[in-house]
């Protein structure tokens, strides 16, 4: 890669993708064929993680860091930066704080505290070229493993690195794979599966490694086939991710191409094949036994372990299942050593963690931190604060299994034990965060309806249970709330948690347990008051026009979609609260503050 | 069984697909997937010509085709709408953009409109959370939406 004198990252993640990065990526080729430059690269990346500010385009060597750039900027970058070497100062990123253009990547405070191990080559490499991946280190732990190590020793490294599962439960990974190894030490056949259904809604970081560095996901599945003794590796891949699908079979197919897959791997006689298998959209089939049986074309719905699947899983083999993130750092823990791994992160919880940090945020993206970060130095270093200068109210963590943390909650180092102990989990990595204008009762809602839909109808609890907590809800909601539907719902949840089948029942109450504790107050206004505090409930709260306050400029009138405010010119308007369907859009559209809703 | 009223060409391309998974059992939802992008959607004949295929009893592929999300036994509209409920779209106001749709369009979510030109439906996150919140319009995403812009998204595609 020598001999450019200049390379251009373009991002082509799904958030950059979605803002036309490919057309930005077409222009540049074009204005660079046009001008007769030949000594400048343009690549297409995965994802930089910083999406708030997309599409992204990165410049190499000099790691200049443009945002949210439009195909009509191309031909300015060109001119500018690759040809007079000036950088294009309104396309930097403007650091808030210091009202300062920032140009270097490394010094934005968006990446400042992070610390990049799982996403070490998004962004930096073509996903769709092999040989950018091999030459950032790629395959070369498969080869360390494979001619240095017995399957044993592999084993033992994994296991002192400290590497728990990231797909939820944090299950010490080198124990998972040696359980598969040694349980049912003669099968005919073992199976190496990489779970890639990412169900958590508002959770992107698997698709983004799948998306930006598939082959570190085929090194690590090579890796323990290697270690427990499996030919065969499949993964099980969300059919709604058509972009990470292309990616990983493109990556398949080259590995197996350059003898990286297939049989006698490097020439140590090693052979490791693998397959993709399609997610067809449940939620519950991140669980790992509802998983395979996915897999086998059946409907995903859970089984009681034990067998747990390192004994019986995949056609009644031994399997072993882990997680993209998870598999993400594996290769790098062979590199640089357990030691090193081991080194990062807090006592029980090692290395880096990947969240898709959203909502009411000033600088949505993808971000990995150490293990121990603080929820606050997240939220406010990472990503800029809350945004409009609102107030910051709850930030969820571990998606519907998970809970609503608050102020109280910001010191909470990020961690399994200590998300544990405030009654959150860490989860798969969604955390969203939300400001004074979100209800959380309505928050409770929205995961219990995820749940509802998602719940496989198997085990009763979660089936009717959930239903019927939805049911109370619902009614708190349009104000029809009792104090008994209260306690209702907090005996509801206690034994759905006690009884469901799988992780997903048992956890289902989670965001309605966490609410009720740490939001107490607002379920009391819903119920007692009916009132909505946060003014998100739609029965509860009506919208206004303040007399004094309204010139009749019926700015409102002409937007209102169902024709309810009505009024004389240049006298104050007034809304029809039947017709009213309190969409909030004559709100955003009064210059003169005269709309407020009660 | 009963009766298959299907088209022939319909009919060769399901029996091409299970042909190409090797008539496996296990592969069941890969053939519905197949035969789902082929024919747009997954009505009860198709089910019963793959249920034969693979030997396998309807009411297993129909046991499949019903709990997955992905798959479809109504035909989607000529543009299919997709409203992102992913939380990170849901708490920057989702919910408006999709009551606004259903209140122009007159549809619930898993329906077409009566000239088959929308269809509507509700997904889990597309993953473009930076734009939240964002709708679908067939491939077409369209960014930080608001419920005033609705009608005249929707009107692009009635010209």
């Amino acid at each position: 890669m020598t001999h450019y004198r200049f390379h251009i990252l373009c991002c082509g993640g799904t958030g950059c993708k979605a803002s036309n990065s490919a057309g930005i990526v077409r222009k540049f080729e074009a204005v660079l064929k046009e001008k007769n430059i030949n000594d400048v690269q343009v690549i297409t990346t995965g994802c930089f993680g910083f999406c708030e500010k997309g599409p992204i385009v990165k410049i190499l060597p000099d790691n200049t860091f443009y945002v949210q750039v439009k195909e009509e900027d191309v031909e300015n970058i060109i001119n500018e930066h690759i040809i007079k070497g000036r950088k294009v100062e309104r396309l930097l990123y403007t650091d808030p704080k210091a009202n300062a253009h920032i140009s270097d990547s490394k010094h934005m405070g968006f990446y400042k505290k992070q610390m990049r191990v799982a996403l070490r080559n998004c962004g930096f490499i073509n996903p769709e070229d092999i040989r950018e991946y091999i030459a950032r280190d790629g395959y070369a732990a498969l080869g360390k493993v494979l001619s240095e190590m017995t399957p044993e020793q592999a084993i033992e490294e994994m296991k002192k690195s400290g590497l728990r599962g990231r797909g939820g439960a944090g299950f010490p990974t080198g124990k998972k794979w040696e359980l598969a190894r040694t349980l049912v030490p003669n099968a005919e056949q073992k199976y190496v599966i990489c779970n890639a259904d990412e169900g958590d809604p508002g959770a992107f970081m698997d698709r983004s490694i799948l998306e930006g560095d598939p082959h570190s996901i085929i090194e690590a599945m090579a890796i323990c086939g290697y270690c427990i003794g499996a030919t065969k590796g499949l993964v099980y891949i969300r059919a709604e991710y058509p972009l990470a699908i292309r990616r990983l079979q493109i990556a398949i197919d080259q590995a197996r191409e350059y003898g990286l897959l297939g049989k006698d791997i490097m020439g140590t006689g090693f052979e490791f094949d693998i397959e993709l298998r399609y997610g067809a959209g449940a939620f519950v089939c991140g669980e790992e036994t509802a998983l395979i049986h996915s897999m086998e074309g059946q409907r995903g719905e859970p089984t009681i372990k034990p067998p747990f699947p390192a004994v019986k899983g995949y056609n009644g083999m031994p399997s072993n299942v882990n997680n993209v993130e998870t598999f993400a750092n594996v290769p790098v823990i062979y590199l640089k050593g357990a030691d090193w791994f081991s080194k990062i992160g807090t006592e029980k919880s090692k290395g880096t963690k990947v969240f898709a940090l959203a909502g009411k945020i000033n600088n949505v993206g993808l971000i990995e931190v150490p293990m121990g970060t603080t929820l606050r130095e997240i939220i406010y270093e990472i990503g800029g604060g809350i945004k409009g200068g609102k107030k910051f109210k709850a930030v969820q963590t571990g998606g519907p299994s998970g809970g609503c943390l608050t102020e109280k909650h910001l010191d909470t180092p990020v961690d399994y034990e200590s998300l544990a102990a405030a009654k959150s989990i860490m989860g798969s990595g969604g955390m969203i965060v939300m400001d004074e204008d979100n209800c959380m009762v309505s928050i409770a809602k929205f995961y219990l309806d995820f749940t509802v839909d998602e719940s496989c109808g198997k085990c009763t609890p979660c089936r009717v249970g959930n239903k019927r907590m939805n049911e109370i809800l619902d009614k708190i909601i349009k104000g029809n709330g009792t104090m008994e539907d209260l306690d209702t719902l907090k005996n509801l949840a206690n034994v759905i948690k006690d009884t469901a089948l799988c992780g997903l029942g048992q956890t289902a109450p989670n965001p309605v347990i966490s609410t009720l504790d740490n939001f107490y107050d607002e379920y009391l206004a819903h119920v007692k008051d009916k009132k909505c505090p946060a003014g998100q409930c739609k029965d509860l709260l009506s919208y206004v026009i303040n007399p004094e306050k309204c010139i009749g400029c019926t700015a409102c009138a002409r937007k209102c979609p169902v024709n309810a405010i009505t009024g004389v010119v240049k006298q104050p308007q007034t809304i029809d609260q039947e017709k009213c369907i309190k969409c909030g859009t004559c709100i955003d559209t009064c210059k003169f503050g005269a709309i407020s809703k009660q | 069984m009963a009766t298959i009223k299907i088209n022939s060409q319909y009919l060769k391309e399901i029996k091409e697909v299970c042909a190409s998974f090797n008539y496996e059992k296990g592969q069941l939802i890969n053939v519905l997937k197949k035969t789902q992008e082929k024919i747009g959607y997954l009505p009860a004949e198709v089910q019963m010509v793959i249920a034969e295929e693979l030997k396998v009893p309807v009411a297993k592929v129909y046991g499949v085709v019903s709990f997955y999300s992905f798959f479809t036994m109504v035909p989607k509209g000529k543009h299919p709408i997709s409203i992102c409920l992913g939380t990170a779209c849901y708490v920057r106001g989702a919910e408006g953009i999709l009551h606004e749709v259903e209140r122009i369009l007159g549809i619930k979510p898993g329906e077409v409109t009566p000239d088959g030109l929308f269809s509507l439906d509700c997904l889990r996150c597309v993953g473009a959370c930076g734009l939240a919140p964002v709708i679908l319009i067939g491939e077409k995403v369209y960014p930080r939406v608001t419920p005033n812009q609705v009608k005249a998204i929707l009107d692009e595609y009635r010209k």
